[in-house]
């Protein structure tokens, strides 16, 4: 870890067990700023956030169960910020790199982004993956379960592909109790590269996330992602997807499943910095209890980006009276060569058609299940890989 | 005429016409010193002859402004304006009551006429009897930097029992009203602009529609800016009680001129049971010139409230002037069944910043809302469509459609979109649509190859863009709408 990371540490942990000792140093955001509008992080101000210590194999063992992780080609896995090194497990033509005392360089999109200033602040060395160019790198699965009493956690993960490779990545978050789980991803699509970012979060009904990526796709690159959102007490998972080669391309999709009182976030950059780029973006939520969904989708077309393509769709199922969905779908655009739509739509399930199955003699709440797991499936097998949909679908209603 | 001095004329008049109703009249002025203070605002409140109760409201509004802090949000850069060098009270020198026409100042006749309306009201301020007769009906309340000058049709409004006048004549006249609904809508201190617009508006009009009443006629003002420095900060107030309809038309041109010129107005609507508000702007002030220098700040602030059931406010604004526009015409749906509508086209050309859009807060059971925006944008200007729609946990049923299309010519241009979507309620159906394209080729072509110039196609296409809005306008705006569209993009192309 270097100096000036180190010093931020020391500084977090000497203010560790008084009140708001790991935001000390920074400035919460409230709801003036912005981005921050529809979600107040004060709730975070309360708690005494203090350095985890590692979690015993047994401990690590039981939280990962329920999360059930597939067979992949690779495997990760971190507990309350350690990995153990039991789990791992990488394809061979798959370069692993060590990030010692390696500050990151300054990424200009995360610019300004609270999720990942904290994450700059408290850094804790994630993955380092580099696929070398022209490879395919599987499936690799990475972990990352916390076990409560206030710990926060600050993975820096970093992906590297290079000109023509290729991988998948199934991102799983989970854990039990109160924490902090803070994540940031570094992504670079180099020419004609592909990634596949799959993220699981469900943590805790009692955990904060504040999961970003920042991904840059060179010419015919792509960061194609898709993220189910479930867990945590207040939750945001945060993309800024750079296109800054010719013919780049972008997917950001997600599905939003919240109950309880609980807040789950999405909101997302696709910044079209180059020519002939297409970006594509579905996001579901579905809403029950007093659960409250916010999607906040931007795309920024600068004045070169002639020719961008660009599409977003936003729907939400709001299924209680006291859930509420925020939804603030953004365009800016600066070139005039463009074809760039978004929609938005609200609303409860459709009578109708819930009055269409019931006819046919099937019990309403079995009804409800197969209309909302409908609505979400959509999104889902947008998601061209059968395994990873099978997965994902196993924590819809219904699958339990 | 002969064709070749036909073309020789137009080609003159496009030329010049950049602006085309840059003009300024000479008209004798009465100018309070510079600057803000209680001072000033005590001023204003005497010269109004206003009561006591005015003043202590005004001066509320003052001490809450010195409190607050200008908004920077929304995405419009300007240099800071020193809120102390500009005048806060203009008002031509009247004679006493300028009864006759023959006493009104020539100039400003004039001025109407160069102001292209299209109103036999110039004949009925001339004097001309009988003119009111032959024609479709339209009342004329025209603001001249700041102060009713002339209001015609009162007579005729009278006998259906609607007061339509001054709103400082209406603070004199109809205090019970004003003191009732006045700030009821758009608090004092509800943002910057409007504190700053409540401590010193000057005037601006007042309409009262009494139950059951359907307004006999179009109400129209015009606005001008005319004098040097002062700040124009209209304030208009309009009530249509139970089952009462009225439409109000708005038009706005302003003299060209080169410091920027501040406008904050504010526009209250209240709508009682079953009543409805139809409010159509057209604004086309100076937008500054090629460089973007000079024009015109319009920071408006319109909100309606349907307070009873059933009741409906509409929106309709062409945008095409002023150099910033700042500007959210809302509707507040509290009574059940209520229906909100916000139409609007907005053109920015050169260096013309756009940042508008509506609100529809949906309080109550049943509520519509509806948002249709164009934005067109050419030039070096940037335009922004930015909107809230917000479904209350007690909007049951309330149901909003927005859609919003953008148009961008050239590419040193931008075209922004910013909807804001709360539901708070299961029942409710929030629907929202935004596409952002260039005029399309084939559509050029196709306009080309029929004989039209670029810049007529360019027009046409335009137009067609924005019909949706345009068909909503009373008939006369409508056409006035359509050419302000195609002068606004004059230079665009080519």
């Amino acid at each position: 870890m270097s100096e000036t990371t180190q010093k931020a540490w020391t500084a977090f942990t000497e203010r560790a067990g008084t009140r708001a000792a790991l935001l000390g140093t920074q400035e919460l955001p409230t709801r003036r700023v912005e981005a921050w509008h529809y979600t107040s992080l004060q709730p975070l101000n309360g708690v005494a956030w203090r350095t985890p210590e590692r979690l015993s194999s047994a401990r690590l063992t039981a939280l990962l169960k329920p999360l059930a992780l597939p067979e992949a080609d690779g495997c990760v896995v971190f507990g309350n910020g350690y990995e153990d090194t039991d789990y791992t497990k990488l394809p061979a033509s798959v370069m692993r790199e060590k990030l010692d005392g390696h500050v990151p360089s300054e990424d200009a999109a995360l610019k300004g982004r609270f999720s990942a200033q904290l994450n700059g602040a408290l850094r804790q060395d994630g993955l380092h993956l580099r696929v070398p160019a022209g490879v395919d790198g599987g499936l690799v699965v990475l972990a990352s379960v916390c076990d409560g009493q206030d710990v926060s956690v600050h993975l820096h993960h970093s992906i590297v592909l290079e000109e023509g490779a290729s991988l998948t990545l199934l991102d799983v978050q989970g854990g039990e109790g109160r924490y902090l789980a803070n994540p940031l991803f570094d992504v670079r699509c180099a020419k004609g590269a592909h990634f596949r970012h799959v993220k699981r979060q469900a943590e805790s009904k009692e955990a904060f996330h504040l999961g970003i990526v920042s991904a840059h796709s060179e010419e015919h690159g792509n960061y194609n992602s898709f993220t189910l959102n479930q867990g945590g007490a207040l939750a945001r998972h945060e993309v800024v997807s750079t296109l800054q080669g010719p013919h780049a391309n972008s997917t950001v999709n997600a599905v939003q499943l919240v109950d309880g009182a609980r807040l789950n976030d999405l909101t997302s950059l696709i910044h079209h910095a180059a020519p002939d780029c297409t970006s594509r973006q579905t996001v579901r939520s579905v809403l029950s209890d007093a659960a409250q969904g916010v999607f906040q989708g931007k795309i920024l077309v600068d004045q070169i980006a002639q020719k961008t393509d660009g599409y977003q769709m936003n729907q939400a199922l709001l299924l209680s009276e006291k859930a509420q969905i925020n939804s603030k779908p953004e365009l800016e655009i600066y070139a005039d060569d463009v074809k760039c739509s978004h929609g938005a739509t609200v609303g409860a399930l459709d009578e109708e058609q819930l009055f269409y199955l019931r006819s046919r003699g099937i019990p309403e709440e079995q009804a409800r299940i197969l209309l909302i797991n409908a609505f979400l499936r959509e999104a889902v097998e947008m998601l061209d890989d059968e395994g990873l949909q099978t997965y994902l679908l196993r924590s819809f209603p219904g699958h339990e | 005429m002969p064709a070749v001095s036909e073309t020789r004329e137009t080609v003159e008049k496009l030329a010049n016409s950049g602006y085309e109703w840059g003009f300024e009249t000479d008209v004798e002025m009465d100018i309070a010193p510079k600057g803000l203070n209680e001072d000033i605002v005590r001023l204003i409140s005497a010269r109004k002859e206003e009561p006591e109760w005015m003043l202590q409201w005004r001066l509320k509004a003052f001490r809450s402004w010195e409190k607050m802090e200008e908004p920077r949000w929304s995405k419009v850069n300007y240099p800071d304006i020193d809120y102390q060098d500009a005048h806060y009270f203009a008002q031509p020198k009247k004679k006493p009551g300028p009864k006759s026409l023959d006493e009104v100042d020539p100039e400003l006749l004039r001025t109407y006429e160069k102001l292209g309306i299209p109103l036999h009201e110039q004949e009925l301020l001339a004097g001309v009897e009988g003119a009111d007769e032959a024609r479709a009906p339209v009342a004329v309340d025209a603001v001249f930097d700041s102060v009713s000058v002339a209001t015609t049709f009162r007579e005729k409004l009278a006998e259906a029992g609607v007061i339509f006048c001054p709103i400082s004549e209406a603070i004199r006249e109809h205090p019970e009203l004003v003191q009732r609904y006045l700030g009821t809508v758009v608090p004092q201190n509800d943002n910057f602009f409007t504190a700053l617009n409540s401590a010193v508006f000057t005037d601006g009009s007042f309409v009262y529609v009494p139950k059951g009443v359907r307004c006999p006629m179009e109400l129209s003002t015009y606005f001008r800016i005319n004098a040097r420095n002062t700040g124009q900060f209209e304030r208009t107030l309009i009530i249509a009680e139970d089952r009462a309809t009225v439409s109000y038309l708005e038009g706005c041109t302003a003299p060209q001129r080169d410091e920027n010129q501040l406008h904050a107005a504010v526009v209250e609507l209240v709508a009682m049971e079953d009543a409805s508000i139809k409010y159509s702007t057209v604004q086309n002030w100076y937008p500054g010139d090629d460089e973007g220098k000079g024009g015109i700040y319009n920071f408006v602030t319109k909100r309606g409230i349907c307070k009873g059931d059933r009741a409906r406010i509409s929106w309709t604004q062409v945008e095409t002037g002023s150099a910033i526009t700042w500007k959210y015409p809302s509707c507040i749906l509290a009574g059940k069944g209520s229906v909100g509508e916000f139409y609007s086209v907005a053109v920015t050309n050169r260096h013309q910043q756009a940042d508008t859009g509506t609100k529809m807060i949906h309080l109550a059971p049943d509520t519509r809302s509806t948002i249709i925006a164009k934005t067109i944008s050419a030039g070096k200007s940037d335009s922004t469509y930015r909107g809230l729609v917000r479904m209350q946990p007690k909007a049951r049923n309330g149901r909003n459609f927005t859609q919003c299309d953008s148009l961008l010519i050239g590419d040193q241009c931008g075209a922004h979109t910013v909807p804001y979507i709360e539901s708070r309620n299961m029942t409710a159906r929030v629907e929202h649509e935004a596409t952002t394209s260039k005029i399309s080729e084939d559509q050029l072509f196709y306009c080309r190859s029929r004989g039209f110039s670029e810049e007529e196609a360019v027009g046409l296409i335009v137009n067609g863009f924005c019909r949706e809005v345009l068909k909503e306008l009373p008939m006369e705006f409508a056409v006035e709408a359509q050419k302000l569209l195609q002068i606004s993009l004059e230079g665009s192309v080519g």
